[in-house]
């Protein structure tokens, strides 16, 4: 722990924390109004149109029938993959200097994953009748089939989501509490809802501890198997390119590498705009960013692995989809990632790097966008080049699958917005427990608030 | 049956590919190549037997073109010796079909004749059949289409005319094949006999190039041709066990 952390009171932190909930500035409207109005006009107008004219509006065509939603897809469920299963593991290893950023890395996992499933939605043609691959008990004894792995990833990802949403709010229980005791007005009728009767006895720490471990234990081996599970939507098929058995380990390895990216990109915006520098320090991106720096080397590692079974395949297919990825239409892209994702995080080797935010922010952004490239690049060289040279084809993104991107970013930015008002973004009570006792109980708040 | 063998035995049914222990009919063509001219009449026949939509010319320049069968063309060598070949290429009807195993509503299966069935109304569109087949038949409606007038009056009233979000595929001429079997019962027959009906690719061929018939039938004569040294299916390597016979072209 560095010494900053030790400079503030147990008060100091309610204080920090509730302001950041409480008070709003000008600043705060004026993003939210700006994100939500881009999620409006980029996101859903688009989506509406599509809809109603049909999905003809992307891009997608006879061979490339997955495009940019697909892709978006597999981005955004990587995405949510740093945030609980990064939790956990570093819960259930001690890591302390986790406790200050990991509320809102659990909250980047669970809104991608609402993101995520909106695509699913997006992605389909017939949204409206998406209940469908929902297995409920009906009166026709219809079922959905459950030999497809399309099934097993509404499944896994309903599962994921429901962990992920009963893990972020179990832990901000006690939060919830301590907010509760120092608002007033709705905002106290809505903390003493959410925070179901939190007194803060030793019991009552007790079972917390104990469900929220137990949970971690459960999430961890959950979390692996939502991204292996979406890896074989593509390993399962026998496209040449994507029958290959490397794929789960590479989407999980790829998914925590992008969402760990994405931690570091939120936890620099939520450091200037909320005013945490002395909970998200210098430390904390030193730490993320060796981490990040074993991800990428284990990522080009499959990724040359992926190579070299095209290769040692031997088939003319593999052949033809190695070289059209390696030197086809969509080549510049994949150098662009190897460059982004493969080389540039060479550049973690320096600590004095890892520990400068800027290098770090851009550093962070520049792997997720090549992170996107590779989903993006999983779904169109290896649809573009399969069996039959005369279905040969290349898949172009139109322009409404281009704003629905760029408005998915918004809609996760709002979803966000909204959440650091409502949740405390900060885990008071375990930044409390990486402090010194103080000597002397500070002021006494209102009776009845031991939180 | 205690509970436990019958979920045994209906796990079994289901592990098999298409569910069933044994086909009621297995319908099988079989497509001689070198009687193949390439004229594309199957295509015409197709298009106007079931309500595929024509995409036009925009649509087709993005690629995506609906043709339940297709020509495909291929360019050996250069020019002033390239030499051409070309093959129909339709739904091969695999009886361990890729994309059946894929779809997450169940909207394409085997049905007990054989067929790889789509069903268009329980489709949701997730196009995840398309990736999986690799023989490219799978085509995708991305809009609600429509036909210039009068060519609304044409339409066939046995097939549906699918909606927007719906894959679609050739279905061996489904409608066909019930109202044969139909006739059938009524006949008191069993079974449907060699002949009785083809679809609408095998019946237009001039060259008689398709052939199409019941392979459980050993008198029919589509079982002589799928028997014939020259035959090979396409990507038989992929163990999809197709239904499709091609029987290759003899170059002299």
């Amino acid at each position: 722990m560095t010494t900053e952390t030790f400079k503030l009171g147990y008060n100091d932190i309610h204080d920090d924390v509730v302001r950041s909930i409480v008070k709003t500035g000008p600043k705060y409207y004026i993003t939210l109004a700006t994100a939500g109005s881009v999620t409006l006009l980029c996101f859903f107008f688009p989506w509406f149109y599509q809809l109603y004219y049909g999905i003809g509006a992307a891009g997608m065509n006879h061979p490339g029938v997955w495009g940019t939603y697909l892709a978006s897809f597999i981005f955004w469920i990587g995405l949510s993959h740093s945030g609980t299963l990064l939790s956990c593991v570093l819960h259930l290893t001690n890591s302390s200097w986790r406790k200050a950023m990991y509320r809102s890395a659990e909250a980047m996992t669970l809104f991608s994953l609402v993101v995520a499933a909106t695509y699913v939605m997006v992605h389909v043609g017939r949204p409206w009748f998406i209940h469908w691959a929902v297995p409920y008990p009906n009166q026709m004894e219809l079922w959905p089939n459950f030999r497809s792995p399309l099934l097993f990833d509404v499944m896994a990802i309903a599962t994921y989501i429901t962990g992920s949403t009963i893990f972020i709010y179990m832990g901000s229980i006690p939060d919830f509490a301590a907010v509760r005791d120092r608002t007033s007005g709705w905002r106290n009728t809505m903390y003493t809802l959410l925070s179901l009767g939190w007194r803060g006895t030793d019991k009552e720490w007790h079972r917390l501890h104990w469900a929220y471990t137990f949970l971690a234990v459960l999430i961890i081996p959950l979390a692996v198997s939502v991204h292996s599970i979406v890896s074989w939507d593509f390993a399962m098929s026998i496209v040449p390119s994507l029958h290959q058995t490397i794929f789960a380990p590479y989407f999980v390895v790829g998914a925590i590498y992008s969402g760990t990216a994405g931690i570091v990109t939120v936890m620099f915006v939520l450091r200037k705009t909320m005013g945490f520098e002395q909970y998200i320090t210098k430390l904390h991106f030193d730490n993320l960013g060796k981490l990040l720096l074993v991800l990428s080397l284990i990522w080009t590692y499959i990724n040359g692995v992926e190579l070299f079974t095209a290769w040692y395949s031997g088939t003319s297919e593999e052949y033809e989809a190695l070289g059209y990825k390696l030197f086809g239409y969509y080549a510049w892209l994949y150098w662009e990632m190897i460059l982004f994702c493969a080389v540039a995080p060479m550049l973690m080797f320096s600590t004095r790097f890892r520990t400068s935010f800027v290098p770090m922010l851009i550093l962070s952004i520049a792997i997720n966008i090549g992170m996107y490239t590779e989903r993006f690049l999983i779904v169109a060289t290896s649809l573009s080049r399969q069996y039959l040279p005369d279905a040969w084809g290349v898949y172009v993104p139109s322009l409404v699958e281009i704003s629905i991107m760029v408005g998915s970013f918004a809609l996760f930015t709002t979803l966000f917005l909204i959440f650091v008002k409502i949740f405390p973004s900060v885990s008071m009570y375990e930044v409390k427990e990486t402090m010194a006792t103080p000597k002397m109980e500070p002021a006494a708040p209102a009776a009845g608030s031991p939180a | 049956m205690s509970l436990f063998s019958r979920f045994m035995d209906g796990w079994r049914k289901y592990r098999k590919p298409g569910y069933y222990d044994e086909f009621d009919y297995h319908w099988t063509m079989t497509i001689d190549l070198d009687k193949c001219t390439g004229c594309e009449a199957c295509v015409t026949a197709c298009q106007a037997e079931n309500n595929i939509p024509v995409v036009g010319e925009d649509e087709m320049a993005k690629g995506r073109e609906m043709q339940w069968i297709r020509i495909e063309r291929y360019w050996e060598g250069e020019y002033p010796n390239a030499k051409l070949s070309f093959i129909p290429m339709m739904c091969q009807h695999c009886d361990a079909a890729p994309c059946e195993t894929v779809c997450p509503v169940g909207a394409t299966y085997h049905n007990q004749d054989g067929l790889n069935a789509q069903i268009y109304n329980r489709c949701i569109g997730t196009r995840a059949c398309a990736v999986y087949c690799p023989y490219e038949v799978r085509y995708f409606n991305y809009y609600d289409h429509e036909w210039d007038s009068p060519l609304e009056q044409q339409l066939n009233p046995d097939v549906t005319v699918r909606g927007k979000g719906v894959m679609e595929k050739c279905t061996f001429c489904i409608q066909r094949i019930r109202q044969a079997k139909d006739v059938a019962k009524d006949d008191d027959r069993r079974r449907v006999q060699d002949g009785e009906m083809q679809p609408a690719c095998v019946q237009t061929c001039p060259t008689k190039a398709l052939v199409f018939g019941d392979r459980k039938d050993h008198e029919s004569q589509v079982y002589k041709s799928m028997n014939d040294p020259r035959n090979y299916r396409v990507l038989d390597e992929l163990n999809t066990d197709s239904s499709v016979f091609y029987l290759k072209k003899v170059d002299a």
